[in-house]
C-alpha cells in the first residue's frame, strides 16, 4: 500500500484530519517524516500537509515575537529582528537542511536533533496547537513533556517574549563537528536581570533528557543573585540534577554529565 | 602540494622522470563535474523489482521458526528468498584463493550469529510494498549466550559462534590457531632489560561509510545470462564468489562495475550481488539490492576491533632489546577478511625497527559482532597506532627524544627483519628527519647524519638462536625493572645515549644472490610455500 | 494505486510525470525523469549527495515530498553546463582535483552554486559554511574549498 498524501488549503482541516487518523503524521520540512519513510518506517501510511499561509507567518516587530510552524531555520536567520534566534538557527543542519526544517518540526525533533527547541524552552515559549476540539496555547515544557502524545494535534506557532538583551539569552551547542553536527549537548539559557539580580533565570538543555528539559537546580542557584563567579560555580555543579542522558555515537551518558557543567559555566561566564 | 625531494637516495634513480612529481587529470574526472559517470544505480530498468532483507534481531540465537504466511500475501511481493534457495549456502571470500573454510551462509538456516544478519530477502515491487512484507514476517529466536570480547571468546566454555571454528579461532592451515611470530629469545632479553613497558591498546571497529552505499542490479540478459552492476571494489572476485553460491559458470555473468562511489575496502564482500542475481533468477525480472544508510553503517562490514599488548625491553641507552605482542583481531561472526589480516600484522612485526628479539602471538578471533573486513591498510592500521604510542612511551621511559629514538631503533639497509628477510631500501631514518624539518623539531646532528643506507648488516644481519616454544621453560617474569601501566618514568637528566647508531660493524660476506621473481613464491597469505 | 500528477520545470524545462504517494523528489528525479545526477546516500539528511535547488535554494531531494515542487523550478547537475561548456565551477573542481570518487560531487557543485548565486566573492569560512551539509568520505574537503573559491576569483581555465 503506497502512501496516501492529503493536502490541504487551512491549518484547521489539516488538524481534523491528523486527529481522526492515528497513521497520519504531518509533513512540514521533510526531514522527519521523509526520512522515516526512507528508512522503511511502515507506521506511516497518511502524510496530511497545509498550504495556509498563516504557518509560515513570521511576527517579529514587538516585545512579543511569534513565528509560524512551518517557518524554516533559513527563514530566521534572514531576519534581522530575530537576531537573539541565529546561533541556534544556525546550529542545525547544513543549509540545505535550514532551507528545509521547520521551527514545528523541531518540536518532535529527537535527540541528537532538537537545538532550537532548546532555546524556545530556555525562553519560555508558548506553543500554539489545533486538535480535534480547536486551538489552545500551550506552555512548552507542557508541550513537551506530552510530546509522545501529540502526534495527533497540528502545531500552528510559537511565540515568545523577545530578551531583554543579548547578554540576557545566550546559546551553546556541543558537536563533534564544526559546523555541522549532531548535539553531545546542547544548553540555552535566559538570564533576566532586574537590579543587578537575576529574576527568573531559564536555563534549558537538550540531549540530557528524553527530550529537552530544564536545569531546575541550576536556575535556583542562579536566582536572585548576581553573576559572579560563585553563583556561576553553584549553578554549574547543579547542572546534571535532574537529568537523565543516554548513550549514543556522538557521546555517553557519562561523558554528557562529565561535561554539562562545563559548558554551562562557560556558557553563563560568557566564555568562548 | 605534492614535494618530490629528489635529493634523497638522489643515486637511486634516473632523474628523468615524466609524470612522477606533475599533476595529471584523473580520466573519470569530466564524467565526475557533469554528473554523467554512471555508478552501479544510474540504470533505469523496465520492471525492475526491489529486494530487501529481513535481518536479526538478535546477536545470537537458534532459529526456531519463520513465518511468512502474512508476508507472502502482502501486496506487491513477487518472492520470498530463503536459504534453502540459495543453491550453495555456505561461502567464505577467500575460498576462491583456498584459504579458510566455508562458514558463513548468504541467508540464516538454522541460527543467526550477529544482529543485521540476513535471513529472508523479500523481492517485491517498490520498496515500500518490500518494507511492509518485512513487518510482517514473524521469526522466533531461542536466544543464545552471546560473546562480543575477543579474549572472552578464547577462554574455555566461552559460546561457539561459528561452529566451522568451535574454538571461536580462525585456524591456519588446518593446524595452527594463531600466526605466530619467534625471533630471537625475547623471554630472555626482557629478562636482561633495563627498563620493561608491557601496554594494552585497543581500537574500536571502524565504518568506511562510503557515500555510495553497498548495492547491485541484476538482471537477465540472453542466453541465460545476468548482467549486473554493481558497486564492487573487486568486480572478478565478485564475479566467481556469485558462480560459487549460485552454482552455475562464471561466464553465467556479465559484471559491469569499475565506478564505485567510494570503497575504502567496505565493499570487497560480495553481500549483495549473490542475492540480487538469485531474485532475478526466481522473478525473472531485474533485481537492485541497495543497503540503505542504516544497514550500511550497522550491518555493513568495518574495520575490525583489535585488541594489542606490546611488552618491549629497553636499555638505558635506548635501544629496543626485545619487543613481544599478542594482538587480537575481533573478525565478528564469520572470516571475510580479517584471517588475512592477521596474517599481514604478524609479517609486519615489529614495525619499522631492527629490534633482536621479538616474539609475537596475532589471533583471528569469532564473536557475535558484524563480520569485519578490509579497510585502507588493515592489518597494519592498529598496530601501527599500538606500536607508535609504545615508542613515544618508550622514549619517554628512557628520556629520549621521541625522532631521535625512532631514528636510533630504525630499520636499515642490510638488517635482518623478524620474519626473516633482509631488509631493503629502508627510508624510515628520511623519513623522520624530514618530519623533523618540517616540523621544526631540532634534533641532534648525529641523528641528522644518520643514513638508511649506513650502519645497517653485519651483526644486524644475523639470525639469533630462537628457542622453540616446546623447549622453553615457563618464562618468569621479571621483577626488578618492570613499568607498571602508564606510569611517569623517573625523572632522570637527560644523558646523550652514550652509543647512539650501534658501530658500523664489517660489511656482512656477499650473500648468495636472492631468489628472483618466480624461484620461490612468496604469498602474503601462504607466505613461501614448501609443498 | 492512484498516481499523482505532477508538473514541475527541470533545469528550464517543463516536465509532467505520475507519482505514487510519498515519493521523494530525489526517486522522481531519478526513475521518472531520468536525471541521475542527484544522488543517494542516506535518505537521512546527513549526507547532501542528493543536494538541488528548488526555486534557487539548495534543498535535499531525499527528503523533499516530489509533490511540493508542483510549480517549481528544480536545478541539478544535469543542467549546469552551458552549453557544450563546462560552467565555471564544473572546470574549477577539475582544474582542482576536487573529485576522487566523484559521488559527493553533483550534490557539492550543487551547494557550491547556491552560494555562488547568492554571493558571488565568498570567503573562506562561507564556502566552508556553504558545503557543510555535504559529506566527502574521500575527504577531498581542501580542494573543493580551493575550487569553489577559485570559480568565485574567476580563476578558471578557459
Amino acid at each position: 500500500m503506497a502512501v496516501t498524501v492529503k493536502t490541504f488549503t487551512s491549518a484547521s482541516e489539516a488538524a481534523g484530519a491528523l486527529s481522526s487518523d492515528r497513521s497520519a503524521r504531518y509533513l512540514g520540512g521533510g526531514t522527519l517524516v521523509m526520512r522515516a519513510l526512507n528508512e522503511g518506517d511502515v507506521s506511516v501510511s497518511t502524510i496530511v500537509r497545509a498550504q495556509d499561509q498563516a504557518l509560515t507567518r513570521i511576527d517579529a516587530s514587538g516585545p512579543r515575537i511569534t513565528l509560524g510552524a512551518g517557518v524554516t531555520f533559513a527563514r530566521v536567520l534572514a531576519e534581522r529582528d530575530l537576531a537573539f534566534l541565529h546561533a541556534p538557527a544556525r546550529s542545525i543542519g547544513g543549509p540545505a537542511v535550514r532551507n528545509m526544517g521547520t521551527i514545528g518540526g523541531n518540536l518532535f525533533a529527537p535527540s541528537p536533533y532538537g537545538d532550537f527547541t532548546v532555546a524556545l524552552l530556555a525562553l519560555d515559549a508558548t506553543v500554539a496547537v489545533a486538535g480535534g476540539f480547536g486551538a489552545r496555547d500551550v506552555p512548552i515544557e507542557e508541550f513537551l513533556q506530552a510530546r509522545d502524545r501529540q502526534s495527533g494535534t497540528l502545531v500552528l506557532s510559537v511565540s515568545c517574549t523577545r530578551p531583554a538583551s543579548a547578554e540576557a539569552f545566550r546559546y551553546r551547542k556541543i558537536a563533534r563537528i564544526k559546523p555541522k553536527g549532531g548535539s553531545v549537548i546542547t544548553l540555552a539559557a535566559h538570564l533576566p536581570i532586574s537590579g543587578g539580580r537575576i529574576a527568573g533565570a531559564r536555563i534549558a538543555l537538550g540531549s540530557m533528557a528524553p527530550t529537552q528539559i530544564r536545569a531546575r537546580a541550576a536556575e535556583r542557584a542562579l536566582e536572585g543573585r548576581s553573576l559572579d563567579a560563585a553563583t556561576i560555580a553553584a549553578a554549574a555543579s547543579a547542572a546534571t540534577e535532574g537529568t537523565s542522558p543516554s548513550d549514543n555515537a556522538l557521546g555517553s551518558a557519562w561523558y554528557r554529565r562529565e561535561i554539562v557543567g562545563v559548558h554551562l559555566r562557560r556558557l553563563l561566564s560568557g566564555q568562548e | 602540494m605534492l614535494e618530490l625531494r629528489k635529493d634523497i637516495f638522489a643515486d637511486e634513480r634516473d632523474d628523468n622522470l615524466k609524470e612522477i612529481g606533475k599533476g595529471t587529470q584523473r580520466q573519470d574526472m569530466l564524467g565526475h563535474v557533469t554528473g554523467t559517470s554512471s555508478y552501479f544505480n544510474d540504470h533505469k530498468l523496465q520492471g525492475m523489482l526491489h529486494l530487501k532483507v529481513v535481518r536479526s534481531t538478535q546477536a545470537h540465537a537458534r532459529l526456531r521458526r519463520i513465518d511468512t504466511t502474512e508476508a507472502e500475501r502482502s501486496a506487491g511481493v513477487r518472492r520470498i528468498i530463503r536459504g534453502t534457495d540459495v543453491p550453495v549456502n555456505l561461502n567464505t571470500l577467500l575460498s576462491l584463493i583456498n584459504f579458510g573454510k566455508d562458514d558463513e551462509p548468504s541467508l540464516a538456516v538454522d541460527k543467526v550469529r550477529y544482529k543485521g544478519e540476513p535471513i529472508l530477502a523479500i523481492v517485491a515491487d517498490s520498496e515500500r510494498e518490500a518494507f511492509e512484507a518485512i513487518a510482517k514476517v514473524k521469526v522466533d529466536y531461542e536466544p543464545l549466550p552471546a560473546v562480543f570480547d575477543v579474549e572472552d571468546a578464547l577462554k574455555p566454555g566461552a559460546p561457539v559462534v561459528n561452529e566451522t571454528y568451535p574454538k571461536n579461532a580462525f585456524i591456519y592451515h588446518d593446524v595452527y590457531d594463531h600466526q605466530r611470530l619467534r625471533f630471537g629469545d625475547a623471554d630472555a632479553a626482557l629478562a636482561g632489560a633495563d627498563h620493561v613497558l608491557e601496554q594494552r591498546y585497543q581500537m574500536s571497529p571502524i565504518e568506511h561509510a562510503p557515500t555510495e552505499t553497498n548495492g547491485a542490479i541484476a538482471a537477465p540478459d540472453t542466453n541465460g545470462r545476468y548482467v549486473v552492476y554493481t558497486s564492487t571494489q573487486a568486480l572478478f572476485f565478485s564475479v566467481d564468489t556469485c558462480a560459487k553460491i549460485l552454482d552455475v559458470p562464471s561466464n553465467t555473468f556479465h559484471f559491469i562495475g569499475g565506478t564505485v562511489g567510494g570503497g575504502f575496502g567496505g565493499k570487497v564482500d560480495t553481500l549483495t550481488e549473490p542475492l540480487a542475481i538469485l531474485g532475478a533468477m526466481l522473478t525473472g525480472r531485474p533485481v537492485r539490492y541497495v543497503f540503505g544508510r542504516e544497514e550500511e553503517m550497522q550491518y555493513g562490514p568495518p574495520r575490525g576491533a583489535e585488541r594489542i599488548y606490546i611488552k618491549d625491553g629497553v636499555m638505558r641507552d635506548g635501544r629496543i632489546v626485545a619487543r613481544k605482542i599478542r594482538a587480537y583481531f575481533d573478525s565478528g561472526a564469520y572470516t571475510r577478511l580479517s584471517s588475512y589480516a592477521a596474517v599481514k600484522c604478524a609479517a609486519h612485526l615489529p614495525g619499522p625497527y631492527t629490534i633482536p628479539n621479538v616474539y609475537g602471538d596475532v589471533y583471528c578471533v569469532f564473536t557475535n559482532r558484524t563480520p569485519a573486513t578490509a579497510m585502507r591498510g588493515f592489518g597494519v592500521t592498529a598496530m601501527d597506532f599500538a606500536i607508535e604510542c609504545q615508542m613515544d612511551k618508550l622514549a619517554n621511559l628512557v628520556c629520549m627524544d621521541p625522532m631521535e629514538f625512532r631514528i636510533l631503533n630504525a630499520y636499515r639497509d642490510g638488517d635482518m627483519k623478524a620474519h626473516r628477510r633482509e631488509a631493503k631500501n629502508t627510508a624510515l631514518i628520511e623519513c623522520v628527519q624530514v618530519a623533523a624539518e618540517k616540523a621544526k623539531w631540532p634534533i641532534r646532528d648525529e641523528f641528522r647524519r644518520a643514513s638508511s643506507r649506513k650502519d645497517g648488516g653485519g651483526s644486524r644481519a644475523a639470525i639469533p638462536p630462537t628457542p622453540t616454544d616446546s623447549s622453553r621453560a615457563r618464562p618468569t617474569a621479571p621483577v626488578q625493572q618492570r613499568t607498571s601501566y602508564d606510569r611517569l618514568p623517573p625523572t632522570v637528566t637527560r644523558e646523550p645515549p652514550r652509543d647512539p647508531p650501534p658501530p658500523a660493524p664489517p660489511p656482512p660476506p656477499p650473500r648468495p644472490a636472492a631468489p628472483s621473481h618466480g624461484a620461490t613464491r612468496f604469498s602474503s597469505v601462504f607466505g613461501t610455500r614448501r609443498r | 494505486m492512484a498516481k499523482i500528477p505532477l508538473q514541475f520545470r527541470h533545469n528550464g524545462r517543463d516536465v509532467a510525470i505520475f507519482v505514487d504517494g510519498g515519493t521523494n523528489l530525489l526517486v522522481a528525479l531519478r526513475e521518472l525523469i531520468g536525471d541521475m545526477t542527484p544522488k543517494f546516500g542516506c535518505g537521512q539528511g546527513g549526507c547532501g549527495t542528493c543536494s538541488v535547488l528548488v526555486d534557487g535554494e539548495l534543498h535535499l531531494s531525499c527528503l523533499t515530498l516530489a509533490e511540493t515542487v508542483a510549480g517549481r523550478s528544480v536545478e541539478t547537475l544535469d543542467g549546469m553546463k552551458q552549453g557544450p561548456n563546462l560552467h565555471p565551477l564544473q572546470r574549477a573542481f577539475a582544474d582542482n582535483f576536487a573529485a576522487q570518487c566523484g559521488y559527493c560531487t553533483p550534490g557539492m557543485l550543487m551547494a557550491a552554486k547556491a552560494l555562488l548565486d547568492r554571493n558571488p566573492s565568498p570567503s573562506r569560512d562561507e564556502v566552508i559554511e556553504a558545503i557543510s551539509g555535504n559529506i566527502c568520505r574521500c575527504t577531498g574537503y581542501e580542494p573543493i574549498i580551493n575550487a569553489i573559491l577559485a570559480a568565485a576569483g574567476g580563476r578558471v581555465s578557459a
